[in-house]
């Protein structure tokens, strides 16, 4: 099975997954930290709503929007 | 409220028309000198909400240098009261220079700015290369101003409607008709006060069509969050020199970053464009010069991207004053791109003239009857 990192936890997935869909099975859910503080996970599925903000092998992306590729480096933002 | 104001059945000593930046400059204002003011928006889309929040002086001419030196001087002595929220930052312009001619006007600027008593310092594209190091290498040079700053308008309004609660009352009323120190609302009824401001942006001729208003569209985009790229705002001086010349469509180049650490990106202008749709050829044209300067760019997401309405006169002046034909009307409008930098001077001359104090500034260059006459007599 493929297999990314999230945070540097090892996470093996089917092929077909998106990154949001990995991270609801990692940490606690979510992609980042509002500016406020608060904790945020995506939420539209569908590209809109940039909830789902992650890091992934350096660039920000849509965690919905993205597929699971092998040696994958998925960062959420603290 | 005076109690002579309540006796002739006045809503306030002033009516406000507008809670934009501008309106709400004018009511803090007025406020402070003790009157009682009533502020009447309809919560339409504002430009206060929309545009960029620099606050920078230019000086395409002598009332625009003296008002927005005196403007951004204003919104300094404010910045240590305002709540973090307002996100005010006094982290100065970089004007840059690509090319012999924009390094000429950069030298021509630093004259005009420093004669007039500003902060401001030439850097080489060496030292440049060095404060700004995002930027594309073999820029000429820069301008450096260092008391300019920015701001988020749509909390600082906020914040100067609220601040002096007892004698600044807010009503969300949309205004349907304007006459002299009277007003019609959308529901019919009709409030006065001995003065009315009309502060409503880009709505303003729809109330009082003898304004020389001209809408100006613009585009902006903010990205995600990232660590410090830049830390002045960068605008090229193509922006005076090329760019924003004339009547076409245009854009340059002008990024901030936000302390929330989003960067920033205007600006496009359109005339006679009065969509608010997202044009993406405009946009596209506004990102591809930004990356020109900032070749990071490319690999940042922008989150949202949108337009706005700037409100121009033919001078580029605002109108402040009371309106020559309708005694007790008095108008507040044509701050084009710049009234989040000129609210805090335009409340001001504003209320030299209401109050019949000694005004700040030469009110001259300001005031609306260089383009509506006096009244002519029959
Ligand atoms: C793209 C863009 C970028 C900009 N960048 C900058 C910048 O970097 N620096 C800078 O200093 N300026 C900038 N500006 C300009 C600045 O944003 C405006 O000049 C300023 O916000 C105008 O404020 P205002 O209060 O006059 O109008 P607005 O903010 O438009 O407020 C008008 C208010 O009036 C209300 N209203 C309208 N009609 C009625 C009615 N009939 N009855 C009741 N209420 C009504 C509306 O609800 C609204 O709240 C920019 C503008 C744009 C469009
Ligand atoms: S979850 Fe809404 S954009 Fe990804």
């Amino acid at each position: 099975m493929p297999e990314l990192s999230i945070d540097g936890q090892p996470f093996r997935f089917a092929q077909g997954t998106t990154v949001a869909a990995a991270l609801m099975s990692s940490g606690d859910r979510c992609s980042r930290t509002s500016v406020s503080g608060q904790r945020r996970a995506p939420l539209c599925g569908m590209g809109i709503c940039q909830e789902c903000r992650v890091s992934i092998d350096g660039l920000r992306r849509l965690a919905c929007q993205t597929l699971c590729r092998d040696g994958m480096r998925v960062e959420t933002q603290p | 409220m005076t109690d002579a104001a309540t006796l002739q059945g006045h809503a306030a000593d002033v009516i406000v028309i507008g809670g934009g930046i501008v309106g709400a400059a004018c009511a803090d204002e007025l406020a402070s000198q003790g009157l009682h003011v009533l502020v009447l928006d309809g919560q339409r889309p504002a430009a206060t909400a929309a545009g960029m929040g620099h606050l920078v002086v230019l000086d395409h001419s002598a009332a625009e240098l003296a008002l927005g030196e005196y403007s951004v001087r204003a919104w300094r002595e404010l910045a240590s009261q305002m709540p973090d929220d307002c996100a005010m930052r006094t982290n100065g312009t970089m004007w840059l220079a690509c090319n012999e001619e924009e390094m000429e006007e950069a030298e021509r600027k630093q004259a005009a700015l420093s004669e007039y008593g500003l902060a401001c310092e030439l850097l080489s594209g060496a030292e440049l290369a060095k404060a700004e190091p995002s930027l594309r290498s073999g820029l000429l040079g820069a301008l450096k101003v260092s008391g300019d700053g920015i701001l988020y308008a749509p909390n600082a309004a906020r914040w100067l409607l609220q601040r002096q609660s007892s004698r600044v009352v807010q009503r969300h009323a949309e205004v349907a008709e304007v006459q002299g120190n009277r007003v019609r609302l959308a529901s019919g009824e009709w409030l006065q006060a001995p003065a009315v401001v009309l502060a409503s942006g880009i709505y303003a001729r729809e109330l009082c069509p003898d304004l020389p208003l001209q809408a100006k569209k613009g585009h902006l985009l903010i990205t995600d969050r990232y660590p410090a790229q830049i830390s002045h705002t960068l605008v090229e001086l193509g922006y005076v020199t090329s760019a924003h010349k004339g009547n076409g469509p245009s854009v340059a180049f002008n990024v901030q970053q936000r302390p929330t650490g989003q960067l920033f990106i205007g600006s496009s202008r359109q005339f006679d464009n009065h969509d608010p749709e997202v044009d993406a050829a405009m946009l596209g044209r506004m990102l591809r010069r930004a990356m020109d300067f900032l070749p990071g760019l490319g690999d940042m997401t922008g989150l949202r991207s949108w337009t706005g309405f700037r409100s121009a006169s033919p001078d580029g002046q605002p109108l402040i004053g009371e309106h020559p034909h309708q005694p007790g009307l008095w108008l507040a409008v044509g701050h084009e791109g710049l009234g989040v930098t000129t609210a805090t001077g335009t409340a001001r001359l504003l209320a030299a003239q209401m109050l019949r104090t000694l005004p700040p500034l030469d009110l001259e260059p300001y005031l609306p009857q260089r383009f509506i006459g006096a009244r002519a007599h029959a």
